[in-house]
């Protein structure tokens, strides 16, 4: 028999203002097994801890239940007295009196029958539970970085200073990612490039990071310190080795068709390219999709021109396969397509762009030479007209119900940028609302407004039309003057909203990261855990979790570093004892639950046995307690209930429907 | 029987299953609207109004009239919030008012007019009939 | 304490939230204090997946009036596919139990995330609705356990 103490804890009045504790502590003495009841005001402060340490002491207690918080706010607390005090920390279970009971319920009495059903319930539980050891696992002293943009460079670069080795797994050719087709950055204007290359060198030349590039991450096994990545290495067609980066092979290349990605399509690269001058790697890739070699068999220019030698048509793809410690996921955003948005004609005129290829005009070494023309006639333009909110804030299918967050400021920061170097452009921006928390930022907006004499306009644009002559008719509102606007401009720009990237989803799921409606991955705690996935060793970095700026991107890439050094640093993590474990005597080797298992936990040993007299063998099921993560799908898949799992085990979880039922 | 305003904004709301409290306020729908010129009351007022229940000026206005139903504005804005179609309800409330919200088959002839779009008529009809 | 005998209809209602979204939705409503009836109450279990039917079958011998199963939404689980087996089991096990006499009604399988308090108070207050209004559940009930 057991011998339970049960500690009903006030918490000031957050319980003791609608659950009659004592009378708790009163009808749960009368439970059987329970030798030991009290109440304290805060059981979880130091004093209340040394009330249950001396009862267990004293009393020669086997189990107690705590009547108090949440078990996902102090369960770990009350476990850690309860071992401190000689107890087994699994032999502690709590009632969620407060949460499940005084915070919900209004009526005294109610909410006091309530609590003390839910203290037998706990009780009844914890009569039934068994002292349950943790195992060890190792810890792996290696991180992944899953996408090699700022966020990805910040991090893997925090983690290798901190003396871990790291691993970038970048899918583009080159690392750099979206702020290396960025032109400037806000508030305070300077180039994005001069700000990004030196750490992608610095990246690409630290001992400790190594950087797959044109390379996917194709799955993954394992958990928390212990995590088998399987990385497929895009076969490059060029030889990293013996490539010197001369660039002969992209100037002869005679199928210079292909729209360029890097510059959002606004021109055309060769076959074999590399996405931009400072790539890193210096190494082209040959786009297998449009060489002619590869899709007629007759060319090979590049192979004759290159004097290296590099060029290597028979290369596969390759499948690297690494152990990790810890797993950061940075796969950045994308713009949203705009196909949909027939009213803004950008699918029909050339002149109506978004941001992002602004940016790729505006910048030196984009499709224009940085030369602000339009793209239909390389003519300069005399009127912009940018619109907000194209996809953000929408209700319907079309577009993203959040707000996209660095839209307004990137605006300011092109408008402000076109009237400095071409004052005479009268540039109109039609907003909903202005929104630019940072620091900085409202001044920067206002800087746009009050000296470079940018016109913003509060209200929206209905249409743009492409007219016979070249121009655009954009027909907006002024909501302040309650005024129709129609004005002709020689280019529209349209601040699309930004999503996560495509492949985000299937890389949720690989690593089973929890993924929101709209495809960002979610924080174990929106406030306090903001960037850890609720799965273990698993952490966020940038716009995967929610849209950011650089800064705020740079930030959380050190954030999630942090956390993942945290986890490189110790050798042991402790395991959940909370495992499924079969029973010899029951199981009957069906490997139903091998089947249903997620872990692939489960293995069968064939084992001799004796059963009355008979010697013969027999297959069983064995759980991995290692691997085993606890869900309980086999228990229940099991026709033989051989299998259970430990601290929810079925007499458990039965004696607490009878408890409550009762 | 004399409604109050609240009764009305409900109705409105009833008739046109819009909810007001969607919108943003960006102004697409004015930005939209070929008839903005001739309206007294623009499309995004037309939204604030029903939100605060300034019933008895809508249904006095012009916009009410003017209105094209050509749902531009529904089907660009981005809230979903349809302020076409509180203008359509607002227009059936001043219709049943009048007690004119009828159109039975037999009258259709006498309305023929060969300048008159077919498909004005049997618009008019499927709305009017009941 | 036993419940007093009063001629109002106090429904039994078992509620399994998993670990990871439900139960902590469940944390939500209660820190943003939604209420619900006092009537629910919570067992914890790691997974909707760990929910044996026999449970339910249980609950339901034991005198319950209703039972709720809460897990994370589709293609959310922690453990991968651990609501999907749910749902399955779930769907079968509802049916016998409407052949057996147990409406559908008094069954419910919902996926409520921890972010997702709102949810997890209307719909708690929804079933106690709904459990008030099919009254009390005799099909299954062990009447040897009654006292």
């Amino acid at each position: 028999m057991q011998r339970i103490g049960v500690f009903v804890c006030h918490c000031g009045s957050n319980i003791a203002a609608t659950v009659d504790v004592k009378k708790v502590v009163e009808m749960a003495a009368l439970e059987p097994g329970v030798v030991h009841a009290e109440d304290y005001q805060y059981m979880c402060s130091e004093a209340g801890q040394a009330k249950i340490d001396a009862a267990i002491k004293e009393k020669n207690l086997t189990g107690i239940v705590v009547c108090s918080c949440s078990p996902r706010m102090h369960e770990t607390t009350f476990r850690n007295a309860a071992k401190r005090a000689g107890l087994n920390p699994y032999m502690v279970e709590i009632a969620n009196i407060r949460e499940h009971c005084s915070w919900i319920h209004k009526n005294m009495e109610e909410a006091t029958k309530k609590a003390v059903i839910l203290a037998r319930a706990a009780i009844a539980k914890v009569s039934l539970n068994t002292p349950l050891q943790q195992g060890e696992s190792r810890v792996t002293k290696r991180a992944l970085v899953i996408g090699g943009g700022i966020a990805g460079i910040q991090t893997a670069l925090d983690i290798a200073e901190a003396g871990y080795e790291v691993d970038i797994v970048e899918k583009t050719p080159s690392i750099g990612g979206r702020m290396s087709q960025l032109d400037k950055t806000f508030p305070t204007l300077d180039c994005s490039a001069c700000i990004l290359t030196p750490k992608m060198v610095e990246a690409s030349a630290h001992e400790k990071i190594n950087i797959y590039t044109y390379s996917e991450v194709e799955k993954v096994s394992g958990f928390v310190g212990d995590f088998t990545v399987d990385i497929r290495k895009k076969a490059r067609s060029v030889n990293m080795d013996k490539c010197t980066g001369c660039g002969v092979c992209q100037e002869k290349c005679p199928s210079k068709k292909t729209p360029n990605e890097f510059n959002r399509g606004l021109n055309t690269r060769s076959a074999i390219y590399t996405p931009f001058a400072q790539a890193i790697p210096n190494v082209p890739v040959i786009d297998r999709e449009h060489c002619t070699k590869f899709k007629t068999g007759k060319c090979g220019v590049c192979a004759k021109v290159c004097q290296a030698g590099a060029i290597e048509y028979d290369q596969q793809d390759e499948i690297v396969t690494e152990k990790y410690g810890a797993i950061v996921v940075a796969t950045g955003f994308d713009v949203i397509k705009l196909d949909q948005y027939d009213e803004y004609a950008y699918s029909q005129s050339p002149d109506v762009i978004t941001s992002l290829e602004l940016e790729r005009i505006m910048n030196a070494a984009g499709p224009t030479k940085g030369h602000l023309e339009r793209i239909s006639d390389h003519k300069a333009p005399k009127n912009m007209v940018f619109i907000q909110c194209v996809g953000s804030r929408c209700a319907d299918k079309r577009g993203k119900s959040y707000c996209s967050k660095i839209c307004c400021m990137y605006t300011a920061k092109h408008a402000m940028l076109i009237r400095d170097k071409y004052p005479d452009v009268n540039v109109t921006v039609f907003y909903i609302d202005v929104r630019t928390p940072g620091k900085n930022f409202d001044e920067f907006y206002r800087r746009a407004v009050e000296e470079y004499g940018v016109n913003y306009i509060k209200g929206q644009v209905g249409k743009v039309a492409p007219q016979p002559n070249g121009q655009l008719l954009v027909q907006g509102v002024d909501l302040i003057d309650n005024k129709q606007i129609l004005m002709e401009a020689d280019m529209v720009v349209l601040a699309a909203a930004i999503e996560p990237n495509k492949d985000v989803r299937k890389i949720a799921t690989m690593l089973t990261a929890s993924i929101d409606t709209n495809n960002f991955l979610t924080e174990a705690h929106p406030k306090l855990r903001p960037v850890e996935s609720p799965t273990a060793g698993v952490f966020l970095s940038g716009v995967c979790q929610g849209p950011k700026d650089i800064p705020e991107t740079v930030a959380q890439a050190g954030a999630a570093a942090v956390k993942a050094i945290g986890l490189l640093a110790k050798d042991k993590l402790l395991t959940n004892p909370c495992t499924a474990k079969s029973d010899e005597l029951l199981c009957n080797g069906c490997s139903t639950c091998a089947n249903v298992c997620p872990y692939g936990a489960i293995s069968y040993i064939d084992k001799e046995v004796n059963d009355h007299g008979i010697r013969e063998t027999r297959h069983f099921a064995q759980v991995n307690s290692a691997l085993c993560q606890g869900c309980g799908a086999c228990t229940v898949a099991c026709p033989s209930g051989a299998m259970d799992l430990q601290g929810f085990s079925n007499r458990q979880i039965i004696a607490e429907v009878d408890a409550i039922c009762r | 029987m004399m409604q109050s305003q609240k009764e009305k904004a409900e109705l409105i709301r009833e008739i046109s299953g819009v909810n007001p409290s969607k919108c943003m306020k960006c102004g697409k729908c004015s930005a939209s609207c070929p008839s903005f010129q001739e309206m007294d009351i623009k499309p995004h007022q037309f939204v604030s109004y029903v939100l605060h229940e300034d019933i008895d000026a809508l249904l006095e206005s012009k916009s009410l009239w003017k209105c094209l139903s050509c749902f531009a504005c529904v089907e660009r804005c981005p809230r979903d919030v349809k302020p076409g179609k509180l203008i359509d309800a607002a227009r059936q409330m001043v219709i049943r008012q009048k007690g004119a919200d009828y159109l039975s088959a037999d009258e259709i002839p006498e309305l023929l007019d060969p300048e008159l779009p077919q498909q004005l008529l049997v618009s008019a009809f499927r709305r009017y009939r009941r | 304490m036993s419940i007093e005998k009063t001629n109002e209809f106090r429904p039994k209602i078992v509620a399994f939230c998993c670990n990871w979204c439900s139960y902590a939705g469940a944390d939500l409503a209660g820190s943003s204090r939604l209420g619900y009836p006092a009537d629910v109450k919570i067992i914890r279990v790691p997974c909707s997946c760990r929910v044996n039917p026999m449970f339910i079958l249980r609950a339901f011998e034991k005198g319950a009036d209703g039972v709720i199963l809460c897990g994370c939404h589709p293609g959310d689980c922690h453990y991968t596919t651990g609501n999907y087996y749910a749902r399955r089991r779930m769907t079968l096990l509802f049916s016998m139990l409407d052949y057996l006499g147990v409406e559908n009604g008094r069954t419910r399988v919902e996926w409520v995330s921890a972010a997702e308090g709102v949810k997890f108070s209307t719909t708690m207050n929804e079933f106690v609705e709904k459990i008030h209004s099919l009254g009390k559940n005799v099909r299954l009930e062990d009447l040897r356990c009654r006292n």
